[in-house]
């Protein structure tokens, strides 16, 4: 068996290196990948472009928009005089965002505060013409909500902006009348304790999802296109008539396309690593065992499409067929608890699924066997049972 | 050039994509999959966090604030610790994404006067949902505290005092905020981009692979013909699907359309020009299926999945990377569907993404019909 699962294996490398193009296609394209994808895909919200109108023109309404200049999370694009300006600004694209302070804000903004320290008489009466009058001061904030990420992230910045603001108001009220209460007034603040991901970089996210989705997308389609492209073009007999033995032959067939697949995973690892300086909290061996595991489901995969598959043209719409869900569904871009009930029950049979949790959690958190072990069992199982079915089914397939 | 023998292979071309009957149904279905997939699957917004607690206090005061992230519907409480081992834990397992801690003298300082703080642990591997899950925690607290220091004022014989600011925010376009209403031109590139490139990228590299190319170059067909006999049944495929897309995604998904039919047509035409031709081209060059397939998913595919703008906003890329997507020729499409769809826009207005369009097939078309040359070398 050895001998002839050697010269096998000898022959697939010869078929898969001697051409230029595949050889090409097999190491540039997924480094390309990672390098743009890893900058590209992000959902950090920085310099939203924004425009300002300020109708009131108030030493108030001044130190709000200087609140917005100052902030990281946007940038005034345009001062406008007009409300009409808004639409054209918004519908040609140019900004994102439009905050619109009407006349009279900074009035507004000192009547919702007493005007003086007096008795309970005056401050009561001072309620009751607020009531009349309406409570506080209001800002108005369009936003383009095309892109629904973008504007919910933006307008949760601009409550803040303002809440900011409206806290320091008030305490500035306080202290006129009262400087010693000023700091008394109570105040919660939230300390934010982002864990694994301090800065967090959208980056570091996405990096080892798109490990996992590329080693995904080559191995499935390597595996498939192998058998099939033999089946297409009249050779499969010729192997068929030698000594070889169907498991030899399915062995020569996939283990090439292991040793790539890890091979994949080593270089993007590696470039994921050193150029996007991806922690690596965890350990090496959980790390290969998982990718061994997610390995042997996407060989099952792959085989299986070449048992249904007669042309390469029905084995790649096949695997494009499994891919896109499969990585829709792994939470590679968006998580899971978002999506509808019954689709999150459809996610446990993506071994995907369970590969991003395992890459993200070695890369990132550091934790090892005691955590992910469910994760690993399962892409053991999904692993053996499709490699059993697409075995079984490629034997009849060659009777 | 002769119509007949163009007609030729285009009536070829179809026989052996009706033959392939798998391929055509899966191609035809394709959008309705893809559209129920990032229907229902692609969704960034967020519910039901799981939160854990940590309340050291137990206080009234600590509770009410507890109480106020149990109604949320942002957040579920799903279990309450009593020491931070515990918390951590439940965090690192992946048990909860926000673990709040409340400090031992909440109400205490709160009478007192003062800030005092509160935790939120959140996993950040996401990080989109960990600013998500702080913009949501930092409001349900600043609510609570903006209600304390009124409270704390009235008290003290400052009645009347009201939050000075209000923020009235206007949505425009999609006025729900929902992820639905950009799937449509986010599946739509992607149909295109698999039908115009993925297929067609196969077309001549098989005629090389199973020695059919011998046959054809023996013909008197010429070059322009072998390409648009070629290319003509995958850009009707291609129109179809479009008109798929829109139906299931105005029909179904109830995605506002709100500008015209025509516009939404003759972009898709040109956008599918685009990638015929250049599918076109990498088959040529290639000759093998398998790196044909490969160079087609990495010049369409993916940059139509993750340049376009669709997935990731242009405007947060690098630099480098933003220069990039201006030779991705999906990234006018999607932004010119955008328009179409929930803008309403009219042709005349979307000449900044028509041109670049325009150019790009006149490029593709050009290189595709120069590529093929009738040699056996």
């Amino acid at each position: 068996m050895g001998a002839r699962l050697w010269q096998m294996l000898i022959k697939e490398f010869i078929q898969v290196f001697r051409d230029k193009r595949t050889r090409f296609v097999l190491i540039v394209p997924p480094m390309v990948q990672m390098v743009i994808f890893g900058y590209a895909a992000t959902y950090e919200i920085r310099h939203v472009p924004m425009a300002v109108l300020d109708l009131d023109n108030s030493q108030e309404s001044r130190d709000l928009i200087s609140r917005f200049q100052a902030s990281p999370y946007f940038q005034i694009q345009a001062r406008l005089s007009d409300r009409r300006q808004i639409a054209e600004v918004i519908n040609r694209g140019d900004v994102v965002l439009a905050l619109h302070i009407h006349p009279g804000f900074a009035k507004q903004l000192r009547q919702s505060q007493p005007a003086s320290v007096g008795l309970a008489e005056t401050i009561a009466q001072n309620a009751l013409a607020q009531q009349q009058k309406g409570l506080g001061a209001s800002v108005q904030v369009i936003v383009d909500g095309t892109n629904s990420n973008t504007a919910l992230i933006a307008l949760g910045y601009v409550n803040q902006i303002a809440n900011g603001f409206a806290e320091d108001y008030q305490r500035e009220a306080v202290q006129r009348l009262a400087p010693l209460l000023a700091a008394q007034v109570p105040r919660i603040e939230l300390e934010r304790r982002p864990w694994y991901n301090p800065d967090l970089h959208s980056r570091w996210f996405f990096i080892p999802g798109i490990i996992g989705s590329l080693t995904l997308i080559m191995v499935v389609v390597l595996t498939a296109f192998a058998i099939v492209r033999e089946r297409e073009i009249g050779t499969l007999e010729q192997i068929m008539v030698t000594p070889i033995r169907p498991v030899e032959f399915i062995l020569g067939k996939t283990l090439p396309f292991f040793l790539i697949g890890l091979a994949d995973v080593a270089l993007v690892a590696v470039v994921g690593t050193l150029w996007f300086q991806i922690p690596f909290r965890g350990s090496i061996a959980v790390l290969l065992l998982g990718t061994v595991l997610f390995l042997l489901s996407m060989l099952g995969v792959g085989l299986f499409i070449s048992t249904i598959s007669a042309t390469q043209q029905q084995a790649m719409v096949s695997a494009f067929f499994f891919n896109m869900p499969a990585i829709t569904f792994s939470g590679f871009g968006y998580p899971i608890s978002s999506m509808p009930e019954a689709l999150q029950r459809l996610t446990y049979l993506d071994p995907l699924r369970y590969f991003l949790i395992v890459l993200r959690s070695v890369y990132l958190k550091g934790v090892g066997l005691e955590v992910l072990w469910p994760q690993l069992l399962a892409m053991a199982a999904i692993g053996v049972t499709l490699l059993t079915i697409s075995v079984f089914r490629f034997h009849k397939s060659l009777d | 050039m002769s119509w007949h023998r163009l007609a030729a292979i285009a009536r070829k071309e179809v026989i052996q994509i009706r033959r392939d009957r798998r391929s055509l149904i899966i191609v035809v279905l394709m959008p309705v999959m893809l559209m129920l997939l990032f229907g229902y699957g692609v969704s960034l917004d967020l519910k039901h966090t799981p939160t854990c607690v940590f309340d050291r206090e137990g206080s009234q005061q600590s509770q009410d604030l507890l109480k106020r992230f149990q109604a949320s519907e942002y957040f579920d409480v799903v279990a309450r610790m009593d020491n931070y081992p515990a918390l951590v834990e439940a965090i690192d397992s992946g048990q909860c994404k926000l673990g709040l801690v409340i400090p031992h003298d909440f109400s205490r300082r709160l009478a007192t006067g003062g800030t005092v703080g509160v935790q939120a642990l959140v996993d950040a591997t996401d990080d989109n949902t960990a600013n998500l899950i702080f913009s949501y925690t930092e409001a349900v607290i600043g609510a609570f505290s903006a209600d304390v220091r009124l409270d704390w004022l009235r008290r003290l014989g400052r009645g009347g005092m009201q939050v000075p600011l209000t923020v009235e925010a206007r949505v425009w376009f999609n006025e729900e905020l929902e992820s639905k209403a950009f799937i449509v031109p986010g599946v739509m590139v992607i149909v295109m981009a698999v039908i115009g490139a993925f297929l067609t990228s196969l077309t001549i590299a098989r005629e090389w692979e199973r020695g059919t190319m011998e046959q054809l170059v023996s013909t008197p067909v010429t070059p322009l013909e072998v390409m648009l006999g070629k290319l003509g049944p995958y850009f009707v495929i291609g129109l179809f699907d479009t008109a798929l897309c829109a139906a299931v995604g105005i029909g179904w998904f109830q995605v506002p359309f709100r500008g015209h039919l025509s516009t939404l047509f003759v972009s898709s035409a040109l956008f599918l020009v685009v990638t015929l031709g250049l599918g076109y081209f990498i088959s040529v060059i290639t000759k093998n299926q398998l790196a044909a397939s490969q160079a087609a998913l990495v010049a369409t595919f993916l940059p139509a999945f993750m340049l376009s703008g669709f997935l990731f906003a242009i405007e947060q890329m690098p630099a480098p990377i933003r220069a990039i997507t201006h030779v991705v020729p999906a990234r006018y499409f999607v932004s010119l569907l955008k328009d179409v769809f929930l803008k309403g826009s009219p042709l005349p207005e979307l000449t900044d993404q028509l041109w670049p369009l325009a150019v790009f097939a006149l490029i593709m078309g050009t290189l595709a019909t120069l590529s093929f040359k009738k040699r056996l070398t």
